[in-house]
């Protein structure tokens, strides 16, 4: 077994942990970093539960070698905000009830961040369409989707009221 | 752990990687995006002695227009061209095709010269370098070569690549002014594998009868193929096959009408000077 280090920047924090090179991202961040909110549904790039953000950029951490994240910059789920001090997303989520079980949700979180980054006003259709690499067998992503554009009026005025 | 045990190179010159693939042989396989070798690992279809991350030779990710041609290094990854206005302008089958590869996150990693080489013959980039005739450089530790696209995709996931040879570059002559061009595909859901996909670049003469016309289709036959710009014979020029997502005779009828659909959509933008 011929491990290598691996040295990254994940949630703003510089880290280091020693892995095979086969391991992938998502099961170094989960296992070795102990960041069990990044789930792990197919684990071959279908579902986009794993979605995390590699320098600011949406990727599957199942389709990434944790190696190939050396001297990279990883933004997870919990990197975003924590129950004490929820994103604004994470707000809009529970109050659309955007999730049912929450396994999906870490995943489509990250997702709709980068969607709403480039699109701070939402459309319907091309958030579908933007959107469609997350998979969710709960909801029928109405939920979701009000969730995302609820969101974006939270960034626009955090105060606003649910329209 | 997913992926079988494997030794790991990421070299940072093509130098570098021609010479690890020459010294490792039949034995590597090359990682650029990884969007479609990497699930391949993970499920352990491929099981390579070793990889050749590439993602490392900062030199190759780059993309630009070189007059009328678009070159694309082995690094650009599908997301730079979509993001790319000037790109998306001047080629519309171009724009058409690179929001259906998958999603977003799967473009943000996956890479263009990396789809040409995996040669799924249902993917966007190798039915859009037949269409455009593009060409693929290769390098080795032999040396360079140019490889037609024509030439290269020569069955199901297989090309005219060696062992030892690294793609770093692919080159696609853009459709002349005045041209239209246009990709339409089937696919039973939004970022799946098209069931199958046409594109065509269709020219005007003066006086706006067309003056010549390609059509390439894709999801077909095991590599993509160039067919006659006539929706009529195309149904006889393709050879589909029954599998779970359709039977055969349903893909030779979506072929005539893609077909159809994609000659029609390039001359319409043909005539508005749109390509």
């Amino acid at each position: 077994m011929n491990e290598v280090e691996v040295r990254l920047a994940v949630n703003g924090r510089e880290r280091t942990a020693r892995c095979e090179p086969r391991m992938t991202l998502a099961d170094f961040l989960r296992g070795h970093l102990g960041l069990t909110g990044t789930h792990l549904g197919c684990e071959h790039g279908v579902c986009g539960a794993c979605t995390v953000l590699l320098d600011g950029a949406t990727a599957r951490s199942c389709l990434m070698l944790a190696v190939q994240a050396q001297g990279h910059e990883v933004t997870t789920i919990e990197g975003l905000g924590t129950p004490e001090n929820p994103h604004l997303l994470m707000r809009a989520f529970s109050e659309m009830h955007g999730l049912q079980c929450g396994f999906c949700t870490p995943g489509f979180i990250l997702s709709a961040h980068e969607y709403l980054r480039e699109n701070p006003r939402p459309d319907r259709l091309a958030m579908r369409k933007d959107l469609s690499g997350n998979i969710c067998r709960c909801t029928g992503y109405v939920k979701i989707f009000e969730a995302v554009e609820r969101a974006a009026e939270l960034m626009e005025d955090p105060e606003s009221v649910r329209s | 752990m997913k992926p079988a045990q494997f030794e790991y190179h990421a070299p940072t010159d093509v130098g570098e990687a021609v010479r690890l693939l020459s010294a490792l042989g039949e034995n590597a396989r090359l990682l650029a995006g990884g969007q479609s070798l990497m699930p391949m690992l993970n499920l352990r279809l491929a099981r390579p002695e070793a990889i050749v991350d590439i993602n490392r030779i900062a030199a190759l990710a780059y993309h630009r227009l070189e007059d009328e041609t678009l070159v694309i290094g082995a690094l650009c990854r599908q997301r730079d061209i979509e993001r790319d206005q000037e790109v998306l302008a001047r080629c519309a089958a171009i724009a058409d095709a690179v929001p259906l590869i998958g999603h977003i996150g799967i473009r943000n990693r996956g890479t263009v010269v990396g789809s040409l080489a995996h040669a799924d013959p249902a993917a966007e980039w190798p039915v859009l370098a037949v269409l455009l005739d593009a060409t693929l450089e290769v390098e080795s530790a032999a040396g360079r070569r140019s490889i037609a696209a024509k030439d290269f995709f020569k069955g199901l996931f297989a090309t005219d690549l060696r062992a030892g040879e690294l793609v770093v570059e692919a080159r696609f002559p853009l459709p002349p002014e005045g041209a239209g061009s246009a990709f339409i595909e089937v696919a039973r859901r939004h970022g799946d594998f098209a069931l199958g996909a046409a594109a065509a670049v269709v020219e005007l003469a003066a006086d706006g009868s067309v003056a010549a016309a390609r059509l390439a289709l894709g999801g077909f036959d095991s590599v993509p193929v160039r067919a006659t710009p006539d929706p009529a014979v195309v149904a006889t020029e393709v050879h589909p096959v029954d599998d779970v997502h359709a039977p055969a005779a349903y893909r030779s009828k979506l072929a005539e009408t893609l077909a159809r659909r994609a000659l029609e959509l390039a001359e319409q933008r043909a005539r508005k000077a749109d390509r």
